[in-house]
């Protein structure tokens, strides 16, 4: 065990499938001589070389593209998309062809990418440095999309990502990439599986569901309701696609009361799709009607207005209020 | 190198060693590349041209007769794709487009295998480890990159197999092929861009798409180019082996437009009455790459009556198994519709699955 930092766990991470797997390439922009512009892959080319870890043209397209035809060759690439908000102009290819090539033809070509994508909000940064698109991908069969919050689950799951023969999107919260924690490096059949979820705080009373960049605030937010005498259980869902339903499921029938919560605009997200589901699943179970805080169905506002924009601890706190039917900001008001 | 090698889009040049009246003439940078192609092979690909002719007409009337959904039929592009893909070894990997049905021919493809994606049974008709051959291309421009990686690939195993991709005038205007030249140019992977200019995307002319010669742009991109007549067999052969040759020998893409016509419709769904004009087509039948061969094989007294007969004996065999293998085609499983999304099965897809089976079980004689 080591403490590290988030971006440093999945530095070494990388450093690891890179060891492993002389199949596996690094692909991006920036990555090799710089280290990243958030410094994730630092020293990897100066220790694998130029023909590993490769600078690219700036391209999105070209990046994921050319790291499709390095998969029928039989390559692992791990392409780096330097932010969020880069990711469109590669979008097709990801669409089109990576979450595709598998079922075109019949499972005979292997599309084992990952492709990594620093995301989120929180840092105070421009336009489209900020955003949250894995509802797009999540939606895109064909893919699995995973995003970790905590430094072991980072150099885990970038290990596990690279050795998956599917497609993987892997969302780092980019707001955490400098939290610090205990990173064991070894890999065991006790290591939970890419596509499980982690809860993350024991609790009676409400289901709070989230992921990436809000496990922490998340967890805050259970915290300072125990104070209140209100009883949270955090699910850190991990895996987005496929989701991990028997573990909320689980929770939500002990619980009764569900809240998701993330980043990303509201409509036909990540939590409307958990909404629906557990409804359906758990609906004598449940105590409440499932509720979503999430960022507002906005473009991505300018920083001094991402605040406003971002569920902080204390409008989670008002949605667990509202399925505890306890005083909140909407109480009164029907509908 | 020939001097027309990447000057001949400059001064809108043609490389051509067949006239389209069957007239071979010198051309003191291309001949040695084809220097070795004798009268049997000469006749090799006077064959391959009218079977795959062959087979296109034969799919076409399938497609007319019902048994197929859609048809993209190559009709004039047969020595584009015949001259190229016969000059390529096997370990070569071909990333095509959806109309280079020659060029699978070339690969090996069975024939029915050629037919399952436009009878609507699968997305891919072959393995494409089996013929080194990606599965078509629909997204137009979009297999140039990954020619381009495969390449990559090739250049860091230390091996000096090619990656080819085919595309169109259409796909020129697109981004993905413009950033495949740059990824290609930069690390100088052994990659050839074969363009087959056949002056038509659906409807829209090529002066849509490219006011200058489409081989005149990779030049610009770092990337030697030349523009060959798209007609003529032995001029594409002679260009593709030049492009080959400096792959194999580490230096780096080479960019080829093949200038060359649609004589049918973009698709067995498309109507060019409604925007090619007559005389246009009638002067490019005039140069047509088959009568051109033959009239090449005439002049050397090889299109002897007894060749003539075996080699329409033999289309008429190849589009006889077309036809039956089309109609024996087994249509897929129900469920076969949930296999291979992933390596292994998610639990969520699981559960779709399994629902839908209960879903088929409620009806007389379901799943």
């Amino acid at each position: 065990m080591s403490s590290m930092t988030l971006s440093r766990a999945i530095n070494s991470g990388l450093r690891r499938a890179l060891e492993d797997d002389p199949k596996v390439l690094l692909m991006g922009e920036d990555i090799g001589t710089l280290g990243g512009v958030f410094r994730v892959t630092d020293g990897l080319q100066k220790d694998f070389g130029a023909h590993r870890v490769m600078d690219t043209p700036l391209a999105e397209a070209g990046i994921i593209g050319t790291a499709v035809g390095l998969a029928y060759r039989g390559y692992r690439p791990v392409c780096e998309i330097q932010f969020d908000g880069f990711i469109y102009p590669g979008f097709d290819q990801i669409i089109t062809q990576v979450a595709k090539l598998h079922y075109r033809t019949g499972g005979a070509v292997k599309m084992p990418l990952t492709i990594r994508v620093p995301f989120g909000g929180g840092i105070g940064a421009v336009e489209h440095h900020s955003e949250s698109p894995e509802a797009y991908f999540a939606h895109t069969a064909g893919l699995r999309v995973v995003s970790c919050s905590n430094p072991q689950d980072a150099h885990t799951m970038i290990r596990q990502a690279v050795a998956c023969d599917d497609p993987v999107m892997f969302f780092e919260p980019k707001r955490r990439y400098w939290t610090k924690g205990e990173v064991d490096e070894e890999i065991t059949g006790q290591t939970p599986s890419i596509d499980s979820a982690a809860i993350v705080a024991a609790g009676d009373d409400v289901t709070l569901v989230t992921y990436g960049p809000l496990v922490a605030t998340a967890r805050d937010a259970a915290i300072a309701a125990s104070d209140e005498g209100v009883s949270v259980e955090v699910i850190d869902l991990r895996s987005l696609s496929p989701i991990d339903f028997a573990t909320v499921e689980a929770s939500v029938r002990k619980t009764g009361r569900l809240v998701v919560t993330h980043e990303a605009s509201q409509f036909g997200g990540i939590g409307a799709e958990i909404a629906a589901s557990i409804t359906r699943r758990c609906f004598y179970y449940l105590e409440a009607a499932p509720e979503r805080v999430t960022g507002f169905d906005v473009p991505y506002p300018a920083a001094e207005l991402e605040d406003h924009h971002l569920p902080d601890l204390d409008r989670m706190l008002d949605a667990v209020d509202r399925v505890m039917d306890r005083h909140n900001s909407l109480s009164g008001r029907e509908g | 190198m020939s001097t027309h090698d990447s000057s001949s889009a400059d001064d809108g040049g043609l490389v051509q060693l067949l006239l389209p009246d069957g007239e071979r003439i010198a051309d003191a940078g291309y001949d040695k590349w084809v220097a070795d192609v004798d009268d049997d092979q000469l006749k090799s690909l006077y064959e391959d041209m009218v079977v795959v002719r062959r087979i296109d007409t034969e799919a076409t009337a399938l497609q007319r007769q019902g048994e197929l959904g859609l048809w993209p039929p190559l009709i004039g592009q047969e020595a584009a794709q015949i001259g190229s893909g016969r000059t390529l070894r096997q370990d070569d990997f071909v990333f095509a487009s959806y109309r280079e049905n020659g060029v699978a021919y070339c690969r090996g493809v069975e024939y029915t295998d050629l037919l399952r994606v436009w009878r609507g049974h699968t997305h891919s008709g072959w393995n494409p480890y089996d013929i080194n051959m990606a599965p078509s291309q629909v997204i137009i421009g979009s297999q140039t990159l990954h020619a381009t990686g495969y390449a990559l690939g090739c250049q860091q195993d230390g091996v000096d197999t090619v990656a080819i991709s085919y595309f169109g005038d259409g796909a020129t205007s697109q981004g993905d092929p413009n950033e495949a030249m740059v990824f290609a140019a930069s690390f100088q992977a052994p990659v050839i861009f074969f363009c087959q200019n056949n002056q038509w995307a659906i409807s829209e002319p090529v002066g849509l798409q490219a006011r200058a010669p489409i081989a005149s742009r990779a030049p610009g991109f770092g990337i030697p180019s030349m523009r060959v007549d798209g007609n003529d067999v032995l001029a594409v052969m002679a260009a593709t082996r030049i492009a080959l040759d400096r792959a194999r020998s580490g230096n780096g893409p080479t960019y080829i437009e093949a200038v060359t016509y649609r004589m049918g419709p973009h698709t067995t769904s498309d109507d060019p009455s409604r925007y090619v004009d007559v005389l246009e087509r009638e002067g490019w039948q005039a140069k047509d790459p088959i009568s051109r061969l033959e009239a090449y094989l005439q002049s050397r007294g090889l299109l002897t009556d007894e060749f003539t007969g075996r080699v329409n004996a033999t289309a008429d065999d190849v589009a006889a198994k077309v036809r039956e293998g089309c109609l024996g085609l087994e249509p897929p499983e129900p469920l076969s519709v949930f296999d291979h999304v992933y390596s292994e099965p998610t639990s969520w897809l699981e559960r779709q699955k399994d629902e839908y089976v209960q879903y088929l079980q409620t009806f007389e004689g379901g799943q």
